[in-house]
């Protein structure tokens, strides 16, 4: 082994330590957290993960948040395809400060907008619905996505859409069946980016629901500070919240490392 | 060359009408926020720019802006080196880039407030791993709940924990799109590993560099869930970062009023920094 790659495996390990404790905590008793100190759980229990998975309060948040994130990551990916398109191969009046607008939207700082997007989502009757936490999150989402997407769309050559005119291809049918297929790699990375932010926002998806949509994070913060302070059961909750992304990222493996150069490497 | 088209708006319009809802309504109803002054009941006075100047005057406001410029320029300075450093010594290609990549993006995908709970769990003095190591098996120590400092060590740390990957993988995609023959030639002329590193890796990572630093610029800048499930703020104001005493002035004082004209100035000094960041970054896309 190499003296080299002893630096990736060290960072590994630190990334992996508050992760370990967090699970190991999630298969302890609340008598033994409390007692002391365990390295590994003494009693290993699973009882925190069957009060999550029988209590409908709790699974229901994971339902919530799963879906209120799918409806975002395809709002997002829908409306920003034709965006970056245009960003990428026309140009017209007002172009560039409308992309620069756009990327500003995700400077915003969440706490800054919570009440009066509750105000506004209020007003139009949207309220604990699971289309406003999709639609709120569109503010930082789709300037990402048409980010991303303008990045993959200008590494192929316009070459491409000219031979398809010439062929008689109308715009719609190029779009879908020539265009679409080249940047697969794209539209992959920016759904996983829309996934990732979409799941890890809580204050905005908190401040826009109160029974019906509320995400899996409100849940946990509400136990943490009713039901006195149940270690175990939060660390069970936050270890399952790790397993959608997970399982998001390990799909887009190949493609992680271009698209967090967002296309333009 | 890009054409001309103006139609090329119909094509963005349905991501302008989204977006903008999302951001003008709520944008409009701060600026009318922070040009009144309310006693609830739904009663306004129009207060001109009292709120601004005041806001500019106050040491509360000077501290916790204090504060966030210390916190982002601390994880920049750390997480930046730190970054390139891992990323340069991982393995080009093989079966272990794809195990490396997803572990490393793992911190990232857990929910914030996970990782503000998580950081928590993980430095209970007594309780927990990284607590009882400092204070039972090396001796110092250490209580985030009691001292400043080392409240200060554990957001940092979880910062670093939580972001430095992403500085890890753009780095990363800037090194593998160098092509081996710019390695071979620098072989030949006999270069060292330091100039290899200044005059051909650090060029190439130049743009996603300057992506990674603008996005952890703005995201730490706008941090708030992270710190404020890990210290609340305290001991005392020592971590009260912007966002956290903006939320703290808007929904726990209901000062509806100072808080909005806060708000935009914060918006406003996010803007001016990325501004400058994108107008660099934009300057080398056209050479």
């Amino acid at each position: 082994m190499k003296k080299r790659s002893l630096i990736p495996i060290l960072y590994i390990l630190f990334l992996m330590l508050p992760i370990y404790w967090l699970i190991a905590m999630s298969f302890k008793t609340t008598n033994e957290i409390l007692s002391g100190f365990s390295l590994f759980p003494q009693t290993f229990t699973t009882e925190n993960y069957k009060t999550i998975f029988t209590d409908p309060t709790w699974y229901w948040g994971y339902i919530n948040s799963i879906f209120y994130v799918s409806l975002n990551t395809v709002i997002s990916i829908t409306v920003a395809l034709p965006a970056a398109y245009a960003f990428s191969r026309f140009r017209f009046l007002g172009d560039k400060q409308l992309f620069f607008w756009l990327l500003t939207n995700r400077m915003a700082p969440a706490a800054v907008f919570a009440l009066p997007f509750f105000q506004l989502y209020s007003a139009v009757g949207l309220f604990d619905t699971h289309i406003a936490v999709a639609l709120a999150h569109c503010l930082f989402n789709i300037p990402l996505a048409v980010w991303i997407l303008e990045g993959f769309m200008s590494g192929i050559p316009k070459e491409l859409d000219e031979t398809a005119y010439v062929d008689g291809y109308s715009f719609p049918r190029f779009f879908t069946k020539i265009f679409l297929p080249n940047i697969s790699a794209g539209v992959g990375v920016a759904a996983f980016f829309c996934f990732m932010f979409s799941w890890v926002e809580l204050l905005l998806a908190k401040t826009l629901t109160a029974v019906a949509a509320k995400p899996i994070a409100a849940t946990m913060t509400k136990t943490a500070s009713s039901a006195g302070y149940e270690l175990g059961l939060l660390a069970a909750a936050g270890t399952l919240t790790i397993i959608p992304g997970a399982i998001v990222i390990y799909f887009v493996r190949n493609y992680i490392a271009r698209g967090f150069a967002l296309g333009r490497v | 060359m890009k054409r001309d088209y103006q139609k090329g708006w119909f094509f963005v319009l349905p991501v302008l009408i989204l977006v903008a809802f999302n951001a003008l309504v709520p944008m409009m109803t701060v600026v009318n926020y922070s040009v009144q002054e309310t006693f609830g009941d739904n009663i306004f006075f129009w207060q001109g720019l009292d709120w601004f100047e005041q806001l500019l005057r106050s040491d509360r406001f000077h501290a916790a802006l204090g504060r966030q410029f210390l916190f982002t320029g601390m994880i920049l300075a750390i997480e930046v080196p730190l970054g390139i450093i891992i990323a340069l010594s991982m393995p080009r290609q093989g079966p272990w880039v794809p195990v490396c990549l997803v572990l490393m993006a793992l911190p990232m995908l857990i929910p914030w407030n996970v990782v503000g709970a998580m950081w928590n769990i993980f430095t209970l003095p007594d309780i927990g791993l990284l607590g009882y190591l400092m204070n039972h098996t090396l001796g110092i120590p250490y209580d985030m709940t009691q001292n400043p400092t080392a409240a200060w060590i554990t957001i940092i740390t979880m910062d670093v924990w939580h972001w430095t990957s992403l500085v890890v993988l753009l780095a990363y995609a800037g090194l593998v799109s160098i092509p081996d023959a710019y390695y071979q030639a620098a072989k030949i002329d006999g270069a060292s590993g330091w100039s290899v590193f200044r005059y051909i890796q650090l060029p190439k990572m130049k743009t996603v560099l300057t992506i990674a630093i603008l996005l952890r610029f703005m995201d730490s800048f706008n941090i708030y869930t992270e710190p404020f499930v890990l210290t609340g703020g305290g001991p005392g104001n020592s971590t009260t970062l912007l966002s956290i005493d903006l939320v703290k002035i808007a929904l726990g004082q209901f000062d509806l009023g100072p808080a909005a004209a806060m708000s935009l100035i914060y918006f406003a000094i996010t803007l001016l920094v990325s501004w400058v960041f994108y107008t660099l970054m934009t300057k080398d896309d056209a050479k």
